[in-house]
């Protein structure tokens, strides 16, 4: 018998469970440690030594380097918690969650203002061929 | 003469919301309707101060991180300082608790099989403070004290819409055992439709929305039958936290046999960043 996770077949979209927890356990402490000041500095002035701190998988860090907030979330990591990152880049909220869509920030912006991404054709993997 | 519950009170908790208020641009044209919306509540609100506030929200990797997941806590300290999110802390007063209601409502609750972690540490994010910034604007202190009541709704599995409604049930029972005459509101926070991740971030479903707050007037036993999937697929990875407002409206009296509760106000607006914003105050019927 399996866990129930009919949240699977939600395309684009990661849900946090236990499983996507462990994996991203030190990548999610990581990012925890950013909400000092003194860390927020460190991080900046030396991003990869910072890392190397951290017991996350190279594929984890390297995702860090790169921003890349989806491969972030594909292994592991959750977004309240990567939202640190973006804060200690002065990032904002709508900022990380466009960079995630292949939308420019301007289109993403101007989505939401139009009424946001409709649910149609976005609630099922296959609606996306996929 | 015991506590009583007056009334609940449902809001968004949107971080940029917080930041629209504490830098003084309420007035632009891109916030302003939506602080048009709240200005009957505030209104309503200087009326209807309670005497404490029963506050469900959630924490945001702010004061629980993978170290510890409590599903259902509450908060029993004497004051709750405002967290740094990683922007800095808002420049907000400090939250101040009521010990005593606090330790009686988690003594009552642990009573009723609901196994509630007593937290005594703990710095609040924008889930709770943006609620109250919204419904009391900018004082130099809170005007009542808040029992805070954070809910895990960002590692899967979350607490049930039915496990929520009981737990309102539940706090209810606990509020009229305590033994002095406080008017107490329930607030639930956090939704309307959202999602801050993956391909599909900007998710909205007024359709959803509405429905939803329909229900939680009009029927909230059935609303609460609602399963987590639902809530991802109509609104959002993370428009699931309104199974958080389930809790405040349990606390209802109709729910306890009672009148059904009056709408004082009602407010739907898109969008606040990444998210639709809602908001109802329902009052108990005299």
């Amino acid at each position: 018998m399996a866990l129930d996770k009919p949240y699977l077949d939600v395309p684009g979209t990661t849900i946090f469970d236990a499983e996507q927890s462990r994996k991203g356990y030190w990548l999610n402490q990581f990012c925890m440690s950013l909400m000092s000041a003194e860390n927020r500095d460190r991080f900046r002035s030396d991003e990869r030594a910072y890392l190397d701190e951290w017991d996350m998988t190279e594929d984890q860090k390297q995702s860090v380097l790169d921003r890349d907030l989806n491969r972030m979330i594909s292994l592991g990591g959750n977004i309240y918690f990567l939202a640190k990152i973006g804060a200690t880049d002065g990032s904002s909220f709508q900022q990380m969650a466009g960079s995630m869509t292949g939308m420019s920030e301007d289109e993403y912006r101007e989505m939401m203002i139009s009424g946001g991404r409709s649910p149609d054709g976005n609630r099922y993997l296959h609606e996306w061929g996929e | 003469m015991a506590a009583r519950i007056t009334a609940s009170i449902y809001s968004s908790h949107v971080p940029a919301i917080g930041v629209a208020i504490d830098q003084k641009k309420t007035a632009e044209p891109y916030w302003r309707p939506l602080f048009e919306g709240y200005e009957p509540s505030r209104r309503w609100m200087a009326d209807n101060v309670p005497d404490a506030i029963v506050l469900v929200y959630n924490d945001h990797a702010t004061s629980f991180s993978l170290d510890f997941i409590p599903t259902f806590a509450i908060g029993t300290a004497a004051v709750f300082p405002v967290a740094d999110e990683g922007w800095g802390p808002r420049p907000i007063p400090p939250v101040v608790g009521h010990g005593e209601f606090a330790s009686h409502i988690a003594q009552s609750l642990i009573q009723q099989d609901f196994d509630m972690t007593i937290v005594n540490r703990l710095a609040v994010d924008h889930g709770l403070t943006v609620p109250l910034s919204l419904m009391f604007g900018q004082p130099d202190a809170w005007p009542c004290p808040v029992v805070p009541i954070p809910v895990n709704v960002v590692q899967y599995p979350l607490p049930s819409g039915e496990r929520c409604l009981a737990l309102g049930k539940a706090i209810r029972k606990a509020v009229e055992l305590f033994d002095e005459p406080l008017r107490v509101q329930v607030w639930g926070t956090g939704g309307m439709s959202h999602q801050l991740q993956g391909r599909r971030a900007g998710l909205i479903n007024q359709e959803f929305d509405n429905a939803f707050l329909d229900k939680l007037i009009a029927d909230p036993e059935s609303l609460a039958a609602t399963p987590h999937i639902e809530y991802i697929r109509e609104a959002g990875s993370e428009g699931v936290e309104l199974v958080m407002w389930l809790i405040a409206r349990g606390a209802m009296a109709d729910l306890a046999g009672g009148p059904a509760p009056t709408t004082r106000h009602r407010f739907y607006h898109v969008p606040a960043s990444n998210t639709a914003v809602g908001h109802l105050i329902l009052e108990e019927t005299e």
